[in-house]
């Protein structure tokens, strides 16, 4: 399966930038993860399912911005060094444009616009985006009584606890691991 | 902009991006501490106004380093401080999803792919957990985000045009 994936007809640097870009002024409000899946694995299918979650845990333990990191991680999986770079050009111009209006119109009016209610709006759905991710992918991936277990591990750790991230993976990952190192005897 | 200030906002960004460990909320404690008491850039409700602008911005929500940089030096203290938090942390990912890819065909590679896929998951309904018990105040905001999350796992409609659909009903005061 994963041979499959790895097979990515070349993409160019163009599309890099647009695609991100897309993920980004698509982000309104939040829920980038969940943005970012719908386009790179449903829609464009860049990636795998598997590969697209680790990759998100990973871009998620090291240091960075999540988003950023996962720009730099497709990038670099497509194109090399000039697709990780397309991709944060594309992911972060035209938001640190936005970004700079924002913030030039409230240094100089002192108040955030009414943009306020509209935010709150789109954080309300931006969080549902996310809240759907987990149960689109858990469908994919909850199959048998151990993935069950991890899950809930997971978001207990992490969700309800408030476990630090880098906590709950070390605790999670070596279980998760153990459970999902190839048998050398079924192959 | 003198450089002294620019010199200020590399130090301080490109070592906040290699300390950012689990996203880059996890440095704005520090984030806070030099920008607005070591440095005076700006105050403290200055802060956390221009948090707010970088959370509810489309993008990266690390682009509150663009806001801080442009108070501190202007358009080219934005770019810098922009480019500083992303370059160190960056080169890593660049250095581990190379690594990555050339682990194609080892054990570790598929067992990471295949146990990390429920453990991410639980992760990922964690976020939307907190985010949601963070963001939705009150019980019209917890409906919305429950009717939203039953659109976008039931039906095919472009989820653009629900959050803007939401963003009108938050506009309109209704939550």
């Amino acid at each position: 399966m994963s041979e499959a994936v790895a097979e990515t007809p070349s993409i160019s640097l163009l599309d890099l930038a647009f695609t991100f870009n897309h993920i980004a002024l698509a982000s309104f409000g939040g829920g980038l993860s969940a943005w970012s899946r719908e386009v790179l694995v449903v829609e464009k299918k860049w990636m795998g399912e598997e590969e697209f979650l680790s990759a998100v845990t990973m871009c998620r333990i090291l240091p960075g911005a999540n988003q950023v990191n996962l720009a730099v991680f497709v990038g670099t999986k497509m194109r090399g060094i000039p697709g990780a770079i397309s991709a944060i050009i594309g992911l972060t111009t035209i938001p640190v444009v936005l970004i700079l209006i924002l913030g030039y119109a409230y240094f100089k009016f002192h108040e955030v616009p009414a943009l306020q209610g509209v935010l709150r709006g789109a954080t309300a759905a931006a969080v549902a985006l996310t809240l759907s991710m987990a149960v689109k992918t858990g469908k994919k991936c909850l199959g048998s009584v151990v993935a069950v277990a991890l899950f809930l591990g997971a978001f207990l750790l992490n969700g309800l606890i408030r476990f630090p991230l880098l906590g709950t993976v070390a605790l999670i990952g070596p279980l998760a691991l153990l459970w999902a190192w190839p048998k050398p005897a079924k192959k | 902009m003198n450089v002294k200030t620019l010199i200020q906002i590399i130090a301080l960004f490109s070592s906040l991006s290699l300390l950012s460990i689990g996203g880059g909320n996890t440095v704005l404690p520090e984030m806070h501490r030099k920008t607005v008491q070591v440095y005076h850039w700006m105050s403290d409700s200055q802060f956390a106004d221009v948090f707010a602008i970088s959370q509810a911005a489309p993008g990266p929500s690390i682009l509150i380093v663009t806001l801080i940089g442009y108070k501190a030096g202007g358009i080219l203290g934005a770019i810098i401080a922009t480019i500083a938090m992303m370059l160190p942390a960056g080169l890593l990912v660049y250095m581990v999803t190379r690594f990555w890819q050339n682990a194609q065909n080892s054990p570790l590679r598929h067992a990471i792919e295949k146990g990390f896929a429920p453990l991410t998951v639980g992760l990922v309904l964690a976020s939307g957990y907190v985010m949601s018990r963070a963001a939705d105040h009150g019980w019209h905001a917890y409906i919305l985000t429950g009717l939203c999350t039953i659109i976008f796992v039931f039906t095919k409609v472009n989820p653009l045009i629900v959050v803007a659909v939401a963003g009108l009903i938050g506009y309109l005061g209704l939550v």
